[in-house]
């Protein structure tokens, strides 16, 4: 079946198209140059006055994965507020702030999204959260393998270890985990908060292990690198929350020495001690770092008023933020000598300075930040705010006065802390299409995603261009996955299923060798019966899984 | 005749992988590392591999039809038992969407005291890789750990190694309000575990005392629940010394009342002892029959553990009202599914209402069910997937034989297509 889509204004970044009429064709479920003979059209969409953007990509938000399932079973009063009936169509499930899997997938893709992945899959639990994101519909998915607190590398770097011996391990690790990426924690300070350590700075000691958080990064950013992974390595710094941290993120960027490195939710990690209240952006010094080393990307974290929960891999802080648990109750959990979770609810308030300032130095950050293609779109879902928030945050971003009158709203201790209200950058919808499509793309390394250009998978969403840019971004009036129409006004239309994507490094199979003994000795698992076969992902006949190249590698 | 290894038990909750199991046509014999639970099950002779409906022998199809009648006609069905793999769990909730039905886990009421203390002040846990290598002191609350799982010491206790321990043998374990039934929590060395009896009913009492005296409360009375209170002071101080407690309790030994605010009292122990400089975390002893697994994907396909009506077209939790058994003795169900796949012994309470069994081949009846499709168990007759007691552990189940069965999953999918 050949589909055209016929006269929209196109912004595909991936191959340098800004807002120029283009027809788009699309066969088999991928993007296909005009045919060349007469070959019938089979369905034309009249897009005259739309805009044409491929499907979007959340390249971090908490989808999948047993602290995510926690954050659920926490909140039944935040899932009545919010049910989802059946359709014909679609199934029932709950939202808000951590959805059920299906109203996931749906509510993703009513935005215009096609793909999103879990930035925090620790390798014990690779098959929870593959198994959760199986049961997302529509969208693509993937995970990143979470490294840095499991004992096996901080006894490698103990030992003192080759480099050589970690890229196996790692290579090892994110063939058996199916995952796409490499993510770091509070590097080592999962572990070291088992061992009762409350806090680890940079260059700080593991109480057992003769290692620092600052080699753990450099070790695994080599690793990452090495193997020819295409997503750098995806930090979580040391000491979120803790006033002061930009500090240690800059000396994160130095100390990296040039290495590709991903620095998350950064926003979380940009406070000063400055002002009344001890407590100050440090925005401009962050985006002034991430302007001057090209080797760092970011995404924000931005936090949006209202009720949510976080749920991240980091006890240790999470543990020491428990106290402004909102409703209070709170989990935190060690994990299998592999990492550990902490999910504590939250309330972000409008007019609480902390939580007023946090916001603006998310949109600080974001709009100091000179390379759209290396700053993401994020909420650090759940943590910042819901995922459903992002059309209100594009909103944020490309119209400063509605801007503006937001902050004109917040605690004013807060309004006198922060350049927000002098900055005029309005974000385009070119620099949105390149944040939100086709750098996640780039920066995640997948080969035929996020671009409209022929070869692409036809995933494509449609909107009609309204001076509201959060009215725009709600309800695409058509997103197309795989070249299958899913949403129309903003409404699911039809489901499917999106792939799995990975990347398979190679390894030294003597690895294993040296694993076994360790799994038979101090883990509780099997070492063959931890790695995750294909079959698992693809046995029901919904999932598959896609592999994308390495750097310098075969497939 | 073929001999398997590293095979995974869906039966003991706690995730034992290492069994070798020997198979003969449709016959298995453990031959390494079996215990009391695992052992039978696995060994467990099959028997009827046919549907019934009425009592009368017939084909898939026609019991799947039966089935899918019974649920049509039904207005208010059930779908209980949910002992099965992911796959069986995600083709019942799939049914139960379709069919307005009410989801609930058998285990539920006794689930319900952790959910209840989770859902209303959290806890701080850990899992059993952690409880191996680090747990310097491990305090059993109520509980009997080895009639629960046969090897929970040998294998998470009593080990050769533990990364940060110099002796694993020297870990102290301490028995409140339950004595061990066995030797088991005996050490290596030869050291019993230190025990402190009460009554059943009296173990609330001691353990608000206990969290009392490791809050640094004045304590006047000089017994709690029929234990010294410089028992009690005992055992705080054993915990605030150690370097990794860890506390660990079974719902299905709390047989009081309110059980769930003990449970609380526990959790927030734990936090206590955390928040005063000390690690210490919790471990409650659940997962059979499939609990784990059913809440784990009732959780993120709902967003509420197993005990969920889908009656409004969509998920509402109640863990009181969807109690399955109240509900059929007040006459609210009129059809219900049960589905068992692991435990021949676990049958549906009442059949006062048309019943659709989905049992482990074997299962007998002294009243009838109006249908019964004999299921493959996961781990044995197909590949599946189950949750480890710890939650966060998903083992691969491995298929061990073909002796035709279909899974839960196909049945029931091909029940939620025919309705």
């Amino acid at each position: 079946m050949l589909i055209k889509l016929t006269g929209g204004t196109v912004y595909d970044p991936a191959s340098g198209i800004d807002g120029k009429k283009q027809d788009i064709y699309i066969h088999e479920g991928r993007i296909v140059a005009k045919p060349i003979d007469d070959v019938p059209v089979d369905k034309e969409y009249d897009l005259k006055g739309k805009v044409v953007m491929s499907g979007a990509i959340d390249m971090h938000t908490h989808i999948g994965g047993g602290k995510g399932n926690i954050a659920r079973l926490l909140l039944p009063e935040d899932h009545r507020q919010d049910p989802v009936i059946r359709s014909i169509i679609t199934r029932s499930g709950t939202g808000y702030v951590m959805p059920s899997s299906y109203v996931t997938g749906y509510r993703y893709a009513e935005m215009g999204y096609t793909a999103a992945f879990e930035p925090a899959v620790l390798p014990i639990n690779a098959r929870q959260a593959h198994m959760e994101m199986a049961d997302i519909p529509i969208l693509d998915k993937g995970g990143y393998a979470m490294l840095g607190s499991d004992d096996f590398l901080l006894r490698m770097l103990t030992a003192k270890k080759d480099q050589k011996a970690v890229n196996d391990y790692v290579a090892w690790i994110i063939n058996a985990t199916k995952c796409i990426g490499i993510k770091v924690v509070n590097a080592g300070g999962i572990s070291a908060f088992k061992f009762n350590q409350r806090k680890l700075d940079l260059d700080e000691k593991n109480v057992y292990y003769d290692v620092t958080p600052r080699q753990i990064l450099q070790t695994l950013a080599t690793a990452v690198k090495e193997l020819g992974i295409t997503h750098p390595l995806h930090v979580h710094g040391c000491n979120l929350g803790v006033p002061g941290n930009v500090d240690t993120t800059l000396d994160t960027i130095q100390g990296i020495g040039g290495l590709p490195m991903h620095l998350t939710h950064i926003q979380f990690h940009s406070y000063g001690t400055e002002g009344d209240f001890k407590f100050s952006s440090g925005a401009a010094q962050i985006a002034e770092a991430v302007n001057k080393h090209k080797n760092i990307t970011i995404d924000v974290g931005q936090i949006l008023f209202g009720q949510t929960v976080t749920a991240s891999g980091d006890t240790m802080m999470q543990h020491a933020n428990h106290k402004h648990a909102h409703p209070d109750k709170w989990v935190c959990m060690d994990i299998e000598c592999d990492a550990g979770c902490g999910v504590v609810p939250f309330k972000y308030k409008d007019k609480n300075f902390v939580n007023a300032l946090q916001w603006a130095i998310g949109l600080e950050t974001f709009l100091l930040v000179d390379d759209p293609w290396r700053i993401f779109l994020t909420t650090d879902h759940p943590n910042g705010a819901p995922f459903t928030s992002y059309p209100h945050l594009i909103r944020l971003l490309m119209d400063r006065s509605f801007r503006n009158d937001m902050l004109a709203t917040i605690h004013p201790e807060a309004q006198k802390m922060t350049t927000l209200g002098s900055i005029t950058r309005e974000y385009s919808l070119n620099e949105i299409a390149i944040m939100t499509r086709a750098g996640a793309a780039k920066i995640i390394g997948l080969k035929d995603r996020g671009g409209l250009g022929p070869g692409n998978w036809a995933d494509i969403t449609v909107y009609t261009e309204n001076s509201d840019r959060q009215k725009m971004f709600e309800k695409p009036d058509y997103v197309f996955k795989d070249g299958e129409l899913v949403v129309v006004d903003g409404q699911i239309v039809h489901t499917k299923w999106g792939t799995t994507h990975t990347v398979k490094p190679d390894w030294d199979a003597s690895v294993e060798n040296g694993l076994k003994g360790y799994f038979d000795r101090y883990l509780t698992m099997k070492l063959g019966n931890f790695k995750i076969s294909d079959d698992e992902i693809t046995e029901d006949g919904r999932g598959s899984l896609t592999v994308h190249p390495t750097k310098g590698g075969s497939l | 005749m073929t001999e398997i290894n590293e095979v995974p038990s869906p039966f003991c909750g706690v995730g034992t992988d290492d069994l070798t199991i020997q198979v003969d046509g449709a016959s298995l014999k453990v031959i390494n590392n079996g215990c009391a639970v695992n052992t039978p099950a696995f060994e467990q002779p099959l028997a009827d591999t046919q549907p019934r409906v009425n009592g009368k022998i017939t084909d898939l199809a026609t019991a799947v039809d039966k089935a899918a009648a019974i649920l049509q006609a039904a207005k208010q069905p059930m779908l209980g038992g949910c002992a099965t793999d992911v796959n069986g769990m995600r083709a019942l909730l799939a049914l139960a969407d379709k069919t307005g039905a009410v989801v609930d886990h058998m285990s539920f009421n006794y689930a319900r005291h952790n959910l209840l203390t989770l859902q209303d002040s959290g806890w701080m846990t850990t899992s059993l890789a952690e409880v191996k290598n680090r747990c310097d002191v491990l305090l059993i609350i109520g509980a009997d750990p080895e009639s629960f799982a046969p090897r929970f010491f040998e294998r998470y206790l009593w080990t050769d190694a533990a990364m940060f321990l110099e002796n694993p043998a020297q870990r102290k374990i301490i028995y409140l309000g339950k004595a061990p039934s066995g030797r088991a929590s005996t050490s290596p060395e030869g050291q019993d575990a230190q025990v402190f009896e009460c009554a059943q009913d009296q173990l609330p009492e001691a353990v608000s005392v206990l969290r009392a005296l490791i809050k640094g409360r004045p304590i006047l009375a000089e017994s709690a629940g029929g234990i010294p209170v410089t028992d009690l002071e005992l055992i705080a101080m054993q915990l605030k010394a150690a370097v990794y407690g860890v506390v660990t309790w079974a719902v299905t030994d709390l047989r009081f009342d309110h059980a769930e605010l003990t449970v609380q009292t526990v959790c927030e122990m734990v936090k206590d002892i955390n928040d005063q400089g000390t690690r210490c975390s919790g471990l409650p002893l659940v997962g059979k029959e499939g609990e784990q697994t059913a809440n784990q994907v009732c959780g993120w396909t709902t967003g509420y553990p197993a005990r969920v009506s889908f009656a409004k077209g969509f998920p509402e939790y109640d863990p009181f009202l969807f109690d399955s058994q109240t509900m059929i003795n007040a006459g609210e169900v009129d059809a219900q599914v049960w589905v068992q796949a692991f435990n021949v012994n676990a049958k549906p309470l009442s059949v006062t209402v048309p019943t659709i069994v989905l049992g482990r081949s074997g299962m007998a009846f002294e009243q009838e069910p109006d249908v019964f499709i004999p299921v493959g168990t996961p781990g044995i007759d197909h590949a599946g997937h189950a949750f480890r007691m710890d939650n966060v552990v998903a083992i691969r189940l491995k298929k061990l034989r073909d002796a035709g069965l279909p899974s839960t999953a196909e049945v029931l999918t091909a029940i939620e297509r025919a309705v």
